[in-house]
């Protein structure tokens, strides 16, 4: 090698370092770029959107009208309604996905026979598009009882049940409750997955340290494990909460835009693209992505801070 | 007397041929190498009716490249917001598909829609087309909406085994001929009324009616009028109507679309239905036949008084700023002209706007009722967007999901609802 190909990769190889250091950002920056503008610059817009005075399709111009979209909102009882749909379906639904998952990840936990098989069978519900969940729904839970029953009411009826047959998500008070079902059924499985892989992430020293201590088997779950389950359900509560928060497939699949069973993801819809009430719509939009902050954000702060200790 | 205006009909016509004749004329002018039509006709005979108009369109304007931008969705839930969209950007498409009457009012007053009257009056269209349509589809003296077809929204459909089997040998003509059936049929051991609660739209549809029969037409027109009070003692009547046809429903009607509860009524496990025609051509292509396996007749009014055709149609339009104005006008004009009509609607299972359609293309129903339809007295109908913008529309569906289900209960309720419905359309 002659000396001057040597200088010359000596050369390459001392610019390198100043290039990856640069080059990294340049890597990322096409996607910060698109997160700016689509993410970030669509909420401003949506916010700026939510201040004028675009209430219809007949609006010529274009005023600023401060907070007026936001406090017709308080005073608007289709919104109330969405709002208290949303809330009992949150409700309903976290409690419950989370208390099913978390009894058959339980069962799972000990690593018996086909536990892969109960894995994929449990989590498959998962593959099925809220929408195509939905139109199914619709037909099992058939509001009629009787005679009439059909779906989940007729299946009552036939196993000797017939006294808990009812209106399902038709009922002007339970309605919520009802759509709840199928969401549970749905992501029940995943949060069995989320948990399991919580309980495999303690080392099984911990366990025959207590025995050796000589715990009891409720007390090993009580006091060793459920407490390093911590992070898990903080992760499965956010993710449940912010499906739960956004919900709109499954209830348009199971019974359209109609009232009864409106959350404010379809009420937002319904605004918008059926009254062309596009302020409206806009301030519907951000109330919702505020509430889905609140939720997000606090586990967004816990992960950093525990992130950083690893 | 008689034979002048018989010959005064003559030589509009003859009039309305040269015009036609002109306009094939000026064809020459569609220049445009491309025309993009909006509609959310993407299926079934919708879409094979447009289909049809398309080829007499191609016929015409052989060097147009048509583009159908089909958004499927019934009655156009998912076209409406991309076409919101596409016009909010000012990116219209040449010409789409809208509800004739109120539902395009937003656009009118914008200034969105370009004025078509000079279309009537070239095609000669403001003669063949009821003066009452005319009537209504006039905004200020404009006209912006090319209809292409006629649907009937109050018809009244039943099962004739099952009336037969109930003691039913008359169709009712009266609210109070209708409760006496609903009550036969309950008799008879099944529901008086087929009810399909899903999307809240079918229960508005049968209210939208209820109130037409009890109040008459102009009262009901005065609705929309601002004449007639919705909080007042007729439309209160007709909410007391309304609850007591909701009470011979069938249950489960939460769950239903309209061709599952029109299926009960077909089945004979429900008595009456009512529900636009469209429910006919629906059952056609179920392979049922009118007569044997279901029959109709023009839903009760008030006073007996059953000729009151209650409509809905489809139109198209000329957005301003088209991109290619003429193909879209040569494109209206196949809407308006006989040939599109009767190319598309026995294919869709509505009826020609026009007075003048050839009748041997349509099937029985679809014969009788566009005799009616030159004779009746005509009235919108609200759910299908003909008295109320979209934003009335949205109101009046959740004032009555509202209403049904919460166990149709709050009759003052609904009535405020209803109120307040109006006042949004108004904004």
């Amino acid at each position: 090698m002659s000396k001057t190909a040597v200088a010359k990769k000596e050369k390459l190889t001392k610019r390198r370092p100043i290039n990856s250091a640069l080059g990294g950002f340049w890597f990322v920056f096409p996607s910060i770029l698109a997160i700016v503008f689509f993410v970030y610059g669509m909420i401003a817009w949506t916010f700026n959107m939510s201040l004028t005075n675009k209430n219809s399709v007949s609006v010529r111009e274009l005023k600023y009208v401060g907070l007026k979209n936001y406090s017709d909102l308080i005073k608007d009882e289709n919104f109330t309604h969405a709002l208290t749909n949303l809330l009992k379906f949150t409700i309903v639904f976290i409690l419950g996905a989370l208390i099913s998952g978390f009894i058959m990840s339980l069962l799972l936990e000990k690593g018996i026979k086909g536990e892969g098989f109960f894995r994929s069978f449990y989590l498959y519900p998962m593959a099925i598009s809220f929408i195509a969940m939905g139109t199914v729904f619709n037909w099992l839970l058939n509001s009629a009882t009787g005679k009439d029953a059909g779906g989940v009411n007729l299946l009552l009826q036939k196993a000797g049940l017939g006294f808990l047959q009812n209106t399902w998500y038709a009922s002007p008070t339970g309605s919520m409750y009802a759509m709840a079902i199928p969401a549970i059924w749905q992501v029940a499985g995943y949060v069995l997955a989320l948990f399991l892989a919580g309980f495999r992430g303690i080392p099984d020293e911990m366990r025959e340290a207590a025995r050796v201590d000589g715990a009891s088997e409720w007390k090993i779950y009580r006091y060793v494990l459920f407490p390093q389950l911590t992070p898990t359900l903080l992760t499965v509560l956010i993710i449940l909460g912010h499906m739960s928060m956004k919900v709109f497939d499954l209830i348009v699949g199971i019974n359209g835009k109609g009232y009864v069973t409106q959350t404010v993801a379809v009420y937002m819809w319904q605004v918008t693209f059926d009254n062309y009430d596009f302020a409206k719509g806009t301030a519907i939009a951000l109330v919702l992505l505020i509430m889905v902050a609140f939720l997000v954000l606090p586990y967004l702060r816990y992960v950093n801070k525990h992130e950083a200790y690893r | 007397m008689r034979k002048n205006s018989l010959r005064l009909v003559a030589a509009l016509a003859a009039v309305a041929l040269i015009a036609t004749g002109c306009s094939s004329s000026s064809k020459s002018e569609n220049t445009d190498t491309q025309f993009e039509i909006f509609t959310w006709w993407a299926s079934g005979g919708e879409a094979a009716g447009l289909q049809g108009m398309i080829d007499v369109y191609k016929k015409e304007n052989p060097n147009t490249e048509f583009i159908n931008a089909a958004v499927a969705g019934g009655a156009g839930v998912n076209a409406k917001a991309v076409l919101a969209s596409r016009l909010e950007a000012n990116n219209p498409p040449d010409s789409f598909q809208a509800h004739a009457g109120m539902e395009l009012d937003g656009y009118v007053r914008t200034g969105k829609l370009e004025d078509l009257t000079f279309l009537y009056q070239e095609e000669g269209w403001d003669k063949v087309f009821p003066a009452d349509l005319i009537k209504t589809l006039t905004v200020d003296g404009k006209i912006y909406s090319v209809p292409v077809n006629i649907h009937r929204a109050n018809v009244l459909w039943w099962n004739p085994a099952a009336a037969q089997k109930a003691g039913i040998t008359a169709a009712p003509k009266t609210l109070d001929e209708f409760f006496a059936a609903l009550d036969k049929f309950k008799k008879s051991g099944i529901d008086g009324i087929a009810l399909a609660g899903k999307g809240d739209w079918a229960i508005a549809h049968l209210l939208d009616w209820v109130l037409l029969a009890t109040l008459g037409a102009d009262k009901f027109e005065g609705l929309y009028k601002g004449t007639t009070s919705w909080t007042g003692p007729e439309v209160a009547e007709g909410i007391k109507n309304f609850q007591k046809i909701l009470s011979y429903g069938n249950k489960g009607a939460a769950n239903l679309d309209w061709p599952d509860a029109g299926k009960l009524v077909t089945s004979g496990k429900a008595g009456f239905f009512i529900m636009g025609d469209w429910a006919s051509a629906q059952w056609q292509s179920d392979g049922l036949k009118l007569g044997t396996d279901y029959t109709w007749a023009p839903a009760p009014m008030k006073d007996g008084n059953v000729a009151v055709y209650q409509w809905l149609s489809d139109s198209f339009t000329l957005p301003v700023g088209a991109p290619h104005r003429n193909g879209a006008i040569a494109w209206l004009k196949v809407c308006g002209s006989k040939d599109g009509q009767d190319a598309f609607n026995p294919k869709k299972g509505s009826i020609s706007v026009r007075t003048d359609s050839d009748l041997g293309l349509y099937d029985d129903y679809l014969k009788a009722v566009a005799a009616q339809w030159k004779t009746d007295r005509l009235v919108g109908s609200t759910v299908h967007g003909v008295n109320g913008n979209n934003a009335l529309m949205a109101a009046y569906n959740s004032a009555v999901g509202k209403y049904f289900s919460g166990g149709a209960k709050d009759n003052a309720g609904l009535a405020k609802g209803l109120q307040a419905a109006y006042d949004a359309g108004k904004a």
